[in-house]
């Protein structure tokens, strides 16, 4: 056996394996069509048909207000449907076995994860800026811009984690109907296509008990577009959130781990 | 490498594990030694807890009972991983990334990873480097499942049902392959339920069945412990007549000849010969590891 050279495993090479997890994820992900294209596709579209084409001439206010609606409703997809149909996905071809088995740490794979999230949030975000901008009269100081954008980054976090809860519990086959059914209804309860304002009192309601509900409020309020609601109230709210799915998550993983 | 005592070190040991899931045992009290160096096959029928055993040695599975040990520590380390390669069964490689992409990614994760090269030429893959992993033949997936378990030059390699859907052609290939990498010193442990390929590649056998092992010892050692013979003969005799016989299991006619199935060959034979004077084409041979294997998990049908 090939022993006589045996290099030491330092930093660099952990290092070393995070990266290439990310980037053979980022490779994985911009080779698959029916991922990039419905990810990247639909919030813009969606964006141009309501906030540039329907509101056109209200001096761009609605395009300022959808920006931080359709971006939370853009960066929902890559979280969800990273997770929760990739984790469950390679969990049922094995390919998380297969993983365990090896040296890998398990970190390096949820960490590609969350950044092909946050890539993929990134450039929808800066998709819907650039057309807002160049096509919906959206004007707004360089700074808000930024911590718009930054919002909506960061704010991939819940949803990854509730991507990742799904994930590790749910079958691959039913994992993208699950998917669909938090991601669609949430975004439209939310008030992410329609304002809340135009739905019952109940309704809105309940819009109180959705994460998106409450990034949405955070780029708005980011943007001085909010209801005047509290921005620490939706933060905690989110971190709350964040924290439970992780539970649910962390349950399915010693569930696997534990078989 | 075989020590002084005679007996090469044990470096992965299950150690009366048993293993429940919910109300169905699908391993008790199961105890089992991998010596270095050594091909060990786990035997078997489907469902007879040879995955399941392999499971509990790599750390996928949590033993209810017992302990699992790998090179002295716990299968979960990643000391321990480092110098392990495993072939999973049920794996399923896709995506759109390339051979040479995967191959890569994996043997990043070890420390003193085997030249690409080398791992695609030992798996047989050379000249589809570029190919995505989608594209290629169930064959070729799993030659890429075999590259990403030696990938990481490991001491101790795991290979769950490895040849299971290939044609006799690539089987006789993977054979090559694994003697070749024992002959580079390293220890395998495969799990098969093809009796030819274990009587082909193993030192060591060992036989499970619902959860139990019930025979262990080499391919000779099996054959021989369910002491039957076979007695091939034309004679004068019929079936019927030498089934009454002590110690035949079974006679069956075989074109002219009879193929006589028993215990104790030497007495069988001095009775037939006073029977039968003119009993000839006389043939005496060991029984097939088939039978033995039969023989061995019959037993356990209760």
């Amino acid at each position: 056996m090939n022993t006589a050279v045996i290099k030491q495993w330092g930093w660099r090479n952990t290092l070393g394996v995070y990266l290439r997890e990310a980037g053979f994820q980022f490779w994985g992900l911009v080779r698959m069509p029916g991922y990039a294209l419905p990810t990247l596709l639909f919030p813009t579209m969606f964006y141009v048909f309501f906030g540039l084409i329907f509101n056109h001439g209200n001096g761009g206010s609605a395009a300022t207000y959808m920006l931080a609606t359709f971006g939370t409703f853009g960066i929902m997809a890559p979280s969800l449907f990273g997770f929760g149909v990739g984790v469950a996905m390679e969990r049922e071809h094995g390919i998380l076995a297969l993983k365990r088995v090896s040296p890998m740490p398990p970190m390096a794979y949820f960490f590609a994860k969350t950044a092909m999230a946050m890539l993929f949030a990134l450039i929808v975000v800066l998709l819907l800026f650039v057309l807002g901008a160049l096509f919906g009269g959206v004007r707004l100081p360089h700074m808000e811009w930024f911590t718009l954008l930054l919002t909506l980054i960061i704010g991939t976090i819940p949803f990854c984690a509730l991507g990742l809860a799904v994930g590790l519990h749910a079958g691959g086959q039913s994992s993208p109907a699950i998917v669909n059914l938090i991601y669609l209804p949430m975004s439209i309860l939310s008030g992410l296509w329609v304002p809340l304002q135009l739905f019952p009192h109940w309704l809105q309601d309940f819009a109180l008990t959705l994460p998106a509900y409450h990034l949405a409020q955070i780029g708005l309020s980011v943007i001085h577009m909010g209801d005047g609601s509290h921005f620490t109230v939706h933060l905690i709210y989110l971190l709350v959130f964040t924290a439970i799915c992780l539970r649910f998550a962390q349950l399915g993983w010693r569930h696997i781990q534990d078989r | 490498m075989p020590q002084h005592n005679g007996s090469p070190a044990s470096i992965a040991a299950l150690m009366e594990v048993g293993k429940r899931y919910g109300k169905l045992t699908a391993v008790d009290k199961l105890s089992l030694d991998v010596r270095q160096g050594e091909i060990l096959a786990l035997l078997g029928p489907n469902g007879a807890g040879k995955t399941t055993s392999v499971n509990l040695l790599l750390g996928l599975a949590q033993p209810t009972t017992g302990k699992v040990e790998l090179f002295g520590h716990s299968p979960r380390e990643v000391a321990v991983r480092r110098r392990i390669g495993v072939m999973l069964q049920n794996a399923q490689l896709g995506g759109h990334a390339r051979l040479h992409e995967v191959v890569g990614l994996y043997s990043g994760y070890y420390p003193n990873p085997l030249p690409p090269a080398e791992v695609l030429r030992t798996a047989g893959l050379e000249g589809l480097e570029n190919r995505p992993v989608v594209k290629l033949s169930g064959g070729q997936k799993q030659r890429l499942m075999f590259a990403l378990a030696i990938c990481g030059n490991p001491e101790l390699l795991f290979l769950d049902e490895p040849t299971v859907g290939l044609d006799v052609e690539s089987r006789r290939g993977f054979w090559a392959s694994i003697r070749r990498l024992r002959e580079q010193g390293r220890t395998i442990v495969l799990t098969t339920h093809y009796l030819e390929e274990a009587d082909a590649l193993a030192d060591r056998i060992v036989v499970i069945n619902r959860g139990h092992i019930v025979a262990t010892g080499t391919s000779a050692e099996i054959k021989s412990s369910v002491a039957q013979r076979h007695i091939r003969c034309v004679t004068r005799l019929n079936a019927a007549q030498i089934q009454v016989l002590p110690g035949v299991t079974s006679v069956i006619p075989d074109g002219e000849r009879l193929d006589i199935i028993v215990a104790q060959p030497e007495s069988l034979l001095r009775e037939l010969l006073s029977l039968d004077h003119t009993l000839h084409d006389l043939e005496v041979s060991g029984a097939k590891l088939e039978e033995a294997f039969l023989a061995l998990t019959d037993k356990h049908v209760e």
